[in-house]
């Protein structure tokens, strides 16, 4: 074992982060993040599928026939999402309604598929788990990132609490309506990718 | 490798899908009672936002026993006590073959192709069995998406007492201000239809002129929400109308005129 727990773990924040660096997921950031509320319970919801996914494949990873590996990945991953979908929509109906087919494509989200082929189907359990939570953590923070900047700047608030009054309500702040839309969510990722390199040099990709 | 061969292969696969699955049916069977009393509520309190009755903190049920629940048959307005409120889907009823009505391309203001031949309603009666409150579940095509509503009218089924969606895929902060608190707030108190029984209630462009005559029946517009306004103008017109609740209205109010109560 040449990882260590806390570098698995904390990696993915920063150094090798899955949206920044490994650019996966991408597809879930720009859908969900215009309200702080949805990106949490997202956020939450993938890191544990993650953790839990990871671990279920490191389990069995001796015995999966590499003929059928994806298949059976791809199985365990399909339904982890459903149990976690059903549990939100048993406990936090709301947010699930808000969240609605997202909760559900978790399964095709890249990070997940990703962190299955390239580390639990070569590590042992309890490092793949932290793995799956390290990364998870890492696309929670991007997420985080992206649905302040949108709420804010969007709507005019940080979980639901008014920031900014908009114009529309009484205030003084005209919303960025571009902010409500997915497109934003690249150019917010853009952005910090940039800040992300210059702070760290060696992400930078040479041709 | 051992763990490659045909046999193993067949072994792991089958093994997994019997495993997943029996973890996905036990999970959907224990989580289900709990699902189904979320979308009850759900339901309920969307019901009680568009009357205007809801409040934090309260409970739902609570609140929501002074509605009885009844089935109506769209075509003549009569409420059909054969057929059980609790089962009962318009959803379903609308998409499938035996029940869902076609409904003709020029009567389809509200865009929505087929239609249950049934819906429910909810009504508060008072002592005397004269109606308080008339809730409508209302919906139909906006931009992106197909909204659903519930439609809240007064004693004298002309005064909108609330009207709110509680399901719709407009983009937020454009089409999806139809949420928004201040602009649901307008309805309130306008009219619905006019003296002659015409449905008038429209979504306006731009702001309601305070002085104009016709204010009564005119809410403002959402800015960069167009067909999203449109849509929710045309929906009220389809459900207000010959083939929505008109037969319905039409009834009790001929009832009421007549001031017999059973």
């Amino acid at each position: 074992m040449t990882d260590k727990p806390k570098n698995v773990v904390l990696d993915p924040l920063f150094n090798n982060n899955p949206i920044a660096l490994q650019v996966l997921g991408i597809c879930s950031a720009l859908a969900i993040t215009t309200k702080l509320e949805t990106v949490i319970v997202m956020a939450v919801a993938v890191t544990v599928v993650l953790g839990l996914t990871n671990s279920a494949i490191s389990l069995i990873r001796n015995h999966i026939p590499g003929s059928i590996r994806i298949i059976v990945q791809m199985t365990i991953i399909a339904s982890m999402v459903i149990m976690v979908d059903l549990v939100l929509k048993a406990y936090a109906y709301n947010i699930s309604k808000q969240l609605s087919i997202f909760v559900g494509l978790i399964i095709t989200n890249c990070i997940i598929m990703g962190r299955a082929e390239a580390f639990a189907m070569s590590h042992p359990v309890g490092i793949s788990f932290l793995d799956g939570i390290g990364n998870g953590l890492g696309y929670s923070t991007i997420l985080i990132v992206v649905g302040v900047f949108r709420e804010l700047l969007g709507s005019g608030r940080l979980h639901g609490q008014v920031i900014l009054p908009l114009s529309t309500e009484g205030g003084w702040y005209v919303s960025n309506g571009l902010m409500l839309l997915p497109p934003s969510a690249f150019f917010i990722i853009g952005l910090y990718i940039w800040a992300l390199r210059t702070w760290k040099k060696d992400q930078i990709e040479r041709n | 490798m051992a763990k490659d061969t045909v046999s193993k292969t067949f072994i792991v696969a089958g093994l997994l899908s019997v495993v997943c699955s029996a973890f996905v049916s036990t999970t959907a069977v224990f989580l289900r009672p709990e699902q189904a009393k979320n979308k009850d509520l759900d339901r309920k309190k969307n019901i009680l936002q568009a009357a205007g009755l809801y409040e934090e903190g309260k409970s739902i049920e609570e609140l929501f026993q002074e509605f009885e629940i009844k089935v109506v048959d769209l075509a003549t307005g009569e409420f059909r006590n054969n057929i059980d409120a609790v089962m009962f889907d318009q959803r379903k009823a609308a998409k499938s073959a035996d029940l869902g009505v076609e409904i003709s391309k020029a009567d389809d203001l509200a865009g929505i192709k087929r239609r249950s031949p049934y819906a429910l309603v909810y009504v508060a009666e008072n002592e005397n069995g004269e109606i308080q409150q008339l809730i409508l579940p209302v919906h139909g095509k906006g931009l992106w998406s197909t909204l659903y509503g519930y439609l809240a009218l007064d004693a004298d089924l002309t005064t909108i007492d609330g009207f709110a969606f509680y399901e719709h895929g407009e983009t937020p902060g454009l089409g999806g201000e139809v949420d928004n608190p201040r602009w649901k707030a307008q309805w309130i108190d306008k009219k619905a239809f006019d003296e002659e029984g015409n449905t008038r209630i429209t979504v306006i462009k731009g702001k309601v002129d305070p002085n104009s005559p016709d204010r009564q029946y005119q809410v403002d517009g959402l800015s960069g929400a167009t067909i999203t306004t449109r849509g929710v103008s045309s929906l009220l017109h389809y459900w207000l109308g010959k083939n929505g609740f008109k037969p319905l209205l039409d009834r009790i109010r001929s009832k009421e005129g007549k001031n017999e109560h059973d």
